[in-house]
């Protein structure tokens, strides 16, 4: 069980699905992405974050 | 109603979805909001809807849930406003958050990516930044540094300039904390290409001065000044989150003083309940690239600790039977244009673009969508290659390289092979590139997609293979991060080949006795390296080299020399994966008399002394010069570790002799996350820390027994000499020779000769080369914890393969045509993939015919 959608959570649960596992993914809100869903460009690459 | 999803400057209602590409991608009821369940009252939406969706009467339910582990990312929380407050936060519209900001500068924000003054909306010509809001800050209780804040307030300067090149911005700090590799290097581009100005002062307040607002600041030097802006940015912190206590409580774990996770610098993503882990922002405040790292360490921990439980209830995706697309069958293409909100279509006419589409040659189907990413967007392409019955897809949107696999599984799952699918990027290189030529940004996009279709048209469908793995791996460097990772991967169940040059394990840790928490590392390596060597699906080969490498990912076919002595010996081993942490060292700067003179040392040396023979007897007065040859000299990077190296040896010579006097002479102190603490500690000890300027180096000359340090003090305003008992130089680190193997294996190095990872926040510890990992100081210089955890990450990765058992290949491939080649072998030598092999001709075979005629 995964706690949090945020992009650590997220990437952690794929992560686990490759491995072999079924996964719950807990997310408090009504969408996966957390606060990197709220940002603009990322560094350091500066590709948009969705 | 107030839209969170956009901080509060923008309005939403109460039925919403908080952004088009959400997932899932359906709306929900906000009940802060909703007259019915705040008042019981309304309801009016229940017999609106048309397609009946509401159900008041759905109640929320508990579930019991069997779990083998569990990782938390509850990520971070926001810093409370009372520590906002006393930068006019609230009391003036104009001074807004960093996360304000970034909604500012987002085409889907507020002003659709206008930055505006929130209080009459003009366009700001002066905006300001202002640091640590929150965070190094104990009036707040956020004691430790928020790591990601100086980055950010850099990328948002940047973007911000992208915008509008006019505006003057400046950044108010006192660190900038850019340790992250590369990330130097966007500091000196947002100064000397952006303009973007840095004031190292402390900001005392912010005041309404007629429409603007005035900043009052101090400098070292003294005196305070005033300067007005337009908008105030407050680069704020990352807080716990609001849920940690209550996480903590229910799953029984401990926090940390600051309410984060309680981990150890040993085993970092281990929460203090054992099945318990953690992962991202909530372990301590980090950036995406690092939280990524993590939740893939975390999940092979996971993996290894509940491997029994391995493919339990675990649903296979179906997928419709393949369209069988002849050579002879009707080319018809749906064309699809993507707005991207307002990033494309802000500038490209997509209309113009998708109609032009429209004229092409076997284009049946095209249109344009708002974010061709979105759930719904995909199910709308489904449905149109139904209807239409369109066997090739132009997509016209962002990039491949973040993209392409999305549509591509929504072609699998409409029943197309993945390969009927072209894509063009008239975002990164039609609308971002040419943001002020909004026709030649159209001009551009038609092209692309006209070369799009013409190339559509002769795409053909191509198989998908895949071929078995060798379910072992080989890990080449001994330290604590090939330790780490090996030991990982054999506790997952596979086999282990670890092959170290030196005759020891260990590494360079062996050199370190602490961590800036004082924990103890000598011991906690030597467990590490007994428990690999006993691993029974561990094979240590020690003063063993790898000498060749053959084949590819899941099929490669290594050999390895060991030598004792004069003798050598051989080995072929067969592997699936490769991992490599062949680690760093200490650089050797030819720089302020360092081997010249013997009270010149380098800060590992002195943390040897300090263990050893200084135990007792401290040096009385020691200067320590940060940044020795690195972030600019011979080293262009900065080595993220040295400013906790020089706080963690000062910290020591003050409880071994509390009389000295210790100064450290930086240009700025990164001691980021909990190690701030120490520097916190060290300053309250007495440790004097001075800055220095890049143009005002401190210059260290010999004057017979002595050694005179001179330096700038910009507090006095005047020049400086002392001559210390001993002089700790904070000389960087540099890779372990990364040539040889960088061309054995064919995976590029960056202009530092550390590895270049495939992607940076994507893909983070996986290389150019398909089934090999990288991790450790063979990546970029970083503490113990963190290496650790990326070893950790890179066992997980590379582990991915071997649990599948097989590989899929990459169905575009290259064929030789024999009548033309004439066995040059060039293409040989220089493919990265080992793709080509020299059939009766190998290096090998070469070399055997050599060393035979050598024989006698
Ligand atoms: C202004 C700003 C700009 C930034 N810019 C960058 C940048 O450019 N590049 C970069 O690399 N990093 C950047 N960062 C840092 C980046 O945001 C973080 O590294 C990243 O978001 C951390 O991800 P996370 O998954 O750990 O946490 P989060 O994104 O916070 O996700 C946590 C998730 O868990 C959910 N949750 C919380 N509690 C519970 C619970 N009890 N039960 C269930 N779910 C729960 C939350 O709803 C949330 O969805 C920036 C940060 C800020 C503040
Ligand atoms: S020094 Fe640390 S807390 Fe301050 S702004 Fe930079 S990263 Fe954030
Ligand atoms: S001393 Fe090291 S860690 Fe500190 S800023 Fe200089 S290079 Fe970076």
């Amino acid at each position: 069980m995964v706690v949090g959608g945020g992009v650590a959570g997220v990437q952690a649960a794929l992560d686990l699905t490759e491995l072999g596992y079924y996964v719950y993914l807990v997310e408090k809100s009504a969408a996966v992405g957390g606060a990197m869903a709220q940002l603009d460009k990322t560094f350091p690459t500066n590709d948009c974050s969705l | 109603m107030v839209d969170q999803y956009n901080e509060g400057l923008a309005v939403t209602r109460p039925i919403h979805i908080d952004y088009p590409q959400a997932v899932p991608a359906s709306y929900f009821i906000d009940p802060s909001a909703c007259l019915h369940l705040k008042h019981g009252t309304c309801k009016i939406c229940e017999p609106v809807c048309r397609s009946h969706a509401i159900d008041f009467s759905q109640q929320p339910v508990e579930r019991d849930l069997h779990v083998g582990a569990v990782i938390m990312a509850p990520g971070f929380g926001k810093v409370p406003d009372e520590a906002l407050a006393k930068y006019g936060y609230g009391k003036h519209p104009d001074v807004v958050t960093s996360i304000e900001f970034e909604r500012l500068l987002n085409p889907s924000g507020p002003f659709k990516g206008e930055v505006r003054c929130i209080s009459d909306k003009r366009h700001p010509h002066k905006i300001a930044f202002i640091q640590c809001v929150g965070s190094r800050d104990i009036g707040c209780d956020n004691g430790y540094c928020s790591s990601v804040c100086c980055m950010y307030a850099i990328k948002e300067a940047m973007v911000a300039k992208e915008h509008d090149p006019d505006c003057e911005i400046t950044i108010f700090y006192m660190d900038m904390r850019t340790q992250g590799k590369d990330f130097d290097a966007a500091r000196i581009r947002a100064e000397e290409q952006f303009g973007i100005k840095f004031v190292r002062a402390r900001v005392a307040d912010v005041m309404p001065w007629g429409k603007q607002l005035k900043l009052t600041y101090s400098t070292l030097a003294g005196g305070h000044h005033f300067e007005p802006f337009d908008m105030v940015v407050l680069s704020i912190g990352l807080d716990a989150p609001k849920s940690a206590g209550e996480l903590a409580k229910i799953a029984d774990f401990e926090l940390n003083k600051y309410d984060f996770c309680k981990t150890g610098s040993f085993a970092p993503l281990q929460t203090t309940r054992p099945g318990v882990f953690v992962a991202g922002a909530f372990q301590g405040p980090k950036d995406i690239p690092e939280s990524v790292t993590q939740s893939s360490a975390a999940a092979g921990i996971a993996s290894a600790m509940i491997k029994l439980q391995r493919g339990a209830g675990v649903v296979h995706k179906a997928y419709p039977d393949e369209q069988a697309v002849a050579e002879e069958d009707e080319v018809r293409i749906g064309v699809f244009v993507c707005r991207c909100g307002i990033n494309i279509s802000g500038t490209v006419d997509v209309p113009a673009v998708v109609d032009s589409a429209g004229h092409m040659e076997n284009v049946v189907f095209f249109s344009d969508s708002l974010y061709s990413c979105s759930q719904d967007a995909q199910e709308v392409i489904k449905d149109k290659i139904k209807k239409h019955r369109l066997n090739r897809i132009v997509m016209a949107a962002c990039s491949p390289r973040t993209h392409e696999p999305l549509f591509q599984e929504t072609l699998k799952d409409a029943g197309l092979n993945r390969s009927l699918f072209e894509m063009v990027n008239i975002r990164d290189q039609c609308s971002w590139v040419h943001a002020n030529e909004p026709e030649e940004a159209t001009n551009k996009s038609r092209d692309l997609v006209r070369m799009g279709v013409a190339k559509a048209r002769l795409i053909r469908p191509l198989p998908e293979q895949t071929v078995p793995v060798t379910p072992q791996a080989l890990i080449i460097g001994g330290g604590v991060a090939g330790l780490t990772a090996a030991e990982n991967l054999a506790n997952q169940g596979f086999q282990c080949h670890l092959v170290e040059k030196q005759e020891k394990l260990g590494g360079h840790a062996l050199r370190t006795q602490e961590t800036i928490l004082g924990e103890n590392t000598s011991a906690m390596l030597q467990e590490l390296i007994s428990r690999v060597e006993k691993h029974e699906k561990i094979e240590v080969l020690t003063g063993a080299e790898l000498v060749a490498v053959n084949g590819f990912v899941g099929n490669f076919s290594s050999v390895v020399k060991t030598s004792r002595g004069k003798n050598e010996n051989e080995v072929t081993i067969d592997h699936g994966v490769i991992i490599i942490a062949t680690g760093g060292r200490e650089h050797r700067p030819d720089l302020y008399l360092l081997g010249q003179a013997k009270k010149v040392v380098t800060q590992q040396e002195l943390e040897s002394q300090l263990a050893g023979k200084a135990k007792d007897r401290a040096p009385d007065s020691v200067v320590m010069i940060q940044c020795a040859g690195s972030r600019g000299e011979d080293l262009k990077y900065c080595s993220k570790i040295c400013c906790n190296a020089a706080v963690k040896n000062a910290l020591k010579i003050k409880e071994i002799n509390p009389a000295s006097q210790v100064i450290v002479l930086y240009r700025d102190m990164r001691t980021y996350g909990y190690a701030e603490d120490a520097y916190q500690l060290a300053r309250e000890k007495g440790v004097v820390f001075i800055p220095y300027e890049v143009d005002r180096k401190p210059r260290v000359e010999k004057k017979g027994n002595r050694v005179n340090v001179n330096f700038f003090d910009p507090i006095l305003q005047e020049d400086v000499s002392i001559a210390p008992e001993l002089i700790a130089l904070s000389v960087g680190i540099v890779p372990e020779d990364t040539d040889s193997l960088s061309k054995l294996l064919k995976i590029p190095v960056n202009e530092n000769k550390f590895y270049l990872e495939a992607h940076v926040k994507l893909r983070p510890v996986e290389l150019a080369v398909a089934g090999v990992y990288v991790c450790g100081l063979a990546h970029s210089p970083k503490p113990l914890d963190e290496i650790i955890v990326q070893a950790q990450a890179a066992a997980a990765k590379a582990s991915m393969p071997l649990v599948k058992g097989y590989v899929a290949v990459e169905p575009i491939v290259s064929v030789i045509d024999k009548e033309m080649c004439i066995g040059c072998g060039i293409c040989s030598s220089r493919c990265p993939s080992f793709a080509i092999s020299m059939g009766g001709f190998t290096r090998e075979q070469i070399g055997a015919q050599i060393k035979a005629f050598g024989e006698i």
